[in-house]
């Protein structure tokens, strides 16, 4: 079986953008065609019953969404998430492929998790998944983790998520061992001893509502740390979940000296800030916090100027009963899969980026930074994404396919969505 | 004027003319305090739970002594006798509470943010006795109830309050309080004690104590929480005491007729001399009487009062 995907805007950054025809044959992209070479008495035909023709006008065709920071929870949190609901989220978001954090339980730090994790996904037959294995035994932050057998059994990443490795000694070794590999390390930025128990941006927000403030300063100290070790040691070091103006002066200024850095943000920092924490609703507690007007102006320079490679949602999903807490108490962290590309489109349709630099932060530079290609080209996987940018619709937690609907932005009226999402040359999600 | 609001949780929500209300209305049930018989019928029939999580003595002594006064009948839990031991949320917990129909819950929790959680999940009045580091109305309330009756006014007063800002709630609720009502707050202390961004609560800081008590007419001291000490706020109390504390000498730069004032409870020696505490300014003791008839006037309004004029 064929598919012909007719009439899209085909957009892949550095290589086409213009309309065209996609003819996928079985696994791979088999032609992309003029649209003329397509018609009906051209060179594939549509009334054959071989080829399956998507009727794609007026939407824009780009590589697979990749989203490089993701909490599936499966092993262990199922309640919260499954490999199986958090990748059918993924597609339903314009996801081909996800990075799966290591911090399960058990945690993702021995190539049997890794394998029952690739299984899973193999099973649930939607996005792909991309594993990151744990820097250290149990994300403990003492011993290295057997982080060659893992890249054996499938892991793309190294990263002690959810916790930093705060022994800089370790994160050294950490690098170089990698560095060996051709693994890229993703680091939480997150000096604990600063965060002192906070649970929102330290700020006049923070001081109204009397909550623990964390200030910017907890995560750009650590930020500046390893962008000196991967000095010190020529590894690469992805950043991850960029929250604040430091952090992103840092890193633009180790991009200027020739650093290996790269670094994500998420959509909450870009579209929302600390003062719009009210009335003590636990959805817009995550970690790190919502920064400043002035850290969200700087995240979005900062993915205007290139700074910033990458957006990944921090798709963090817990159960009502971890939310519906005291402040102080409940859990961080927020659902993302399902919102990251229509808040991410505002930035186009808000004029900061043309869709251009934003499939490059979506789909070719996710992609980059695991050390893998995501290009439409002829021969390659057909892993590939619909848009509508246009279509205008209301944010409905209730229709999430996730397990959990833990997100500040539900009500929010955006424009542009996923329509398609094919993964190997099969359609694992088509909307409604 | 009624009073319409359903719960007391901040000062932040009181305007101006509810405050004054809420002062006017505790100056009258003052005076039922120091009848021979100190009991009206007014809340005959009304339930009140005290659902108290963290340890209190005033407080809770306090808004108990005021049901009693208004004939409310009032229950009080502790987080060590509620089901929270056994793992119970706070939500399920108060919707528990709120099944036995209560027509009152004063709550006082470790989490800032905890009344007005609750609040919004219960049909009941919720007055916060104090939650986290966020508020604690009725204090900052009889705060300004002692030195209305005190200096006549509240406009135009300048208050200078010294101590650990960050971590208290009573700070907060009187500086957002006293700013609203038109008096002058200047607060002072350690750097390791000013959170970030205080002043937009409505606060000048002042660099120094000195700089901070000058012509004060009220200067409230601020208890030093010696639990904390394992975050590291100051070296010694000893330091704390010679920078920070309210002696003799520093009260002399204050107003001729400066009042001096406490939440409690005091460490005497550190951040008040003892012979200050005990002078005639002080008014550390009017702070309590006044407490009673400020925690009357609160039921009264939210549970009894022109807020519901058919029972009234």
């Amino acid at each position: 079986m064929r598919i012909l995907i007719k009439g899209a805007r085909v957009l892949d950054p550095g290589s086409v953008d213009e309309k065209k025809d996609v003819l996928i044959d079985g696994e791979q992209i088999a032609a992309i065609l003029d649209p003329s070479d397509a018609s009906p008495s051209g060179a594939v035909p549509e009334d054959t019953g071989d080829v399956q023709v998507i009727d794609a006008a007026g939407l824009v065709l780009v590589p697979g969404l990749m989203d490089i920071h993701v909490h599936l929870r499966e092993p262990g949190h199922e309640y919260k998430e499954t490999i199986a609901t958090g990748l059918a989220a993924a597609a339903r978001g314009g996801f081909t492929a996800v990075c799966a954090m290591p911090n399960t339980v058990p945690v993702n730090d021995n190539s049997q998790v890794t394998t029952f994790i690739l299984e899973k996904a193999r099973q649930a037959n939607k996005a792909k998944v991309y594993p990151a294995g744990a820097i250290s035994k149990g994300s403990a932050g003492t011993n290295l983790a057997e982080i060659r057998d893992m890249q054996q059994a499938g892991i793309k990443a190294v990263t002690d998520d959810g916790l930093p490795v705060a022994n800089a000694q370790l994160m050294r070794r950490a690098l170089e061992y990698c560095n060996g590999l051709a693994m890229p390390v993703f680091v939480h930025a997150e000096d604990i001893a600063l965060v002192n128990g906070g649970a929102m941006n330290e700020g006049p927000a923070a001081t109204f509502w009397g909550i623990k403030g964390i200030p910017s300063a907890a995560e750009a100290v650590m930020v500046a740390r390893d962008i000196l070790l991967s000095q010190l040691t020529g590894a690469h070091v992805h950043f991850c979940h960029i929250s604040c103006k430091e952090s992103i002066d840092l890193i633009r200024w180790a991009k200027q000296q020739g650093i290996r850095v790269t670094c994500e943000t998420a959509p909450h920092y870009f579209t929302l800030i600390d003062e719009d924490v009210k009335d003590y609703d636990t959805h817009f507690k995550m970690n790190p916090p919502l920064r400043s007007e002035e850290d969200r102006q700087a995240v979005i320079q900062g993915l205007v100027d290139g700074t910033i490679d990458a957006i990944a949602s921090d798709h963090a999903p817990h159960s009502k009963e971890e939310k519906d807490l005291e402040f102080d108490q409940a859990a961080f962290g927020i659902v993302g899969l399902e919102t990251s590309l229509s808040l991410s489109l505002k930035l186009v349709h808000d004029g900061f980026l043309t869709l251009e630099d934003l499939v490059r932060k979506m789909a070719k530079n996710p992609a980059r930074i695991l050390g893998m290609n995501n290009d439409i080209i002829s021969g390659s996987r057909a892993d590939l994404t619909l848009i509508d940018l246009e279509k205008k619709h209301t944010i409905d937690p209730g229709r999430f396919v996730s397990k959990s609907q833990n997100t500040p932005f539900g009500g929010m009226a955006v424009q542009g969505r996923a329509v398609t999402t094919m993964v190997d040359g099969k359609i694992v999600f088509q909307h409604p | 004027m009624r009073f319409m609001k359903k719960d007391i949780l901040d000062i932040h929500s009181l305007d101006p003319d509810e405050i004054s209300l809420i002062l006017d209305t505790a100056m009258g049930m003052k005076e039922i305090s120091q009848r021979p018989v100190k009991k009206v019928p007014t809340l005959r029939g009304k339930t009140i739970v005290l659902f108290f999580q963290e340890p209190s003595t005033r407080t809770k002594l306090s808004f108990e002594i005021a049901a009693k006064r208004l004939s409310a009948d009032s229950v009080a839990i502790t987080k060590t006798g509620s089901s929270m031991v056994k793992g119970e949320t706070l939500i399920d917990t108060v919707k528990n509470l709120e099944s036995m129909r209560p027509d009152v819950i004063v709550m006082r929790h470790s989490s800032s943010g905890a009344a007005v959680q609750v609040a919004r999940r219960v049909d009941c009045s919720v007055i916060n006795a104090g939650d986290g580091i966020h508020a604690h109305p009725s204090q900052a309330l009889l705060d300004m109830m002692s030195v209305r009756e005190n200096k006549g006014r509240l406009q135009g007063l300048k208050l200078a309050m010294i101590g650990d800002i960050a971590h208290s709630r009573v700070a907060r609720s009187n500086i957002i309080g006293f700013s609203k009502m038109g008096a002058a707050v200047s607060i002072c202390a350690p750097q390791t004690m000013i959170p970030a961004g205080i002043a937009s609560l409505g606060c000048t800081v002042a660099p120094t104590m000195e700089a901070c008590v000058a012509d004060a007419d009220v200067i409230m001291m601020l208890r030093i929480q010696k639990e904390r000490q394992n975050d590291v706020l100051f070296p010694t109390e000893r330091e704390y005491a010679g920078c920070f504390g309210l002696n003799k000498a520093r009260l002399s730069l204050a107003a001729k007729d400066v009042t001096v004032m406490h939440p409690g409870p005091m460490n005497r020696g550190v951040e008040i001399a003892s012979d200050v505490a005990d002078a005639a300014c002080s008014m550390i003791l009017d702070q309590v009487t006044n407490g009673v008839a400020l925690r009357m006037a609160l039921y009264y309004l939210v549970a009894g009062g022109s807020r519901h004029a058919d029972t009234d």
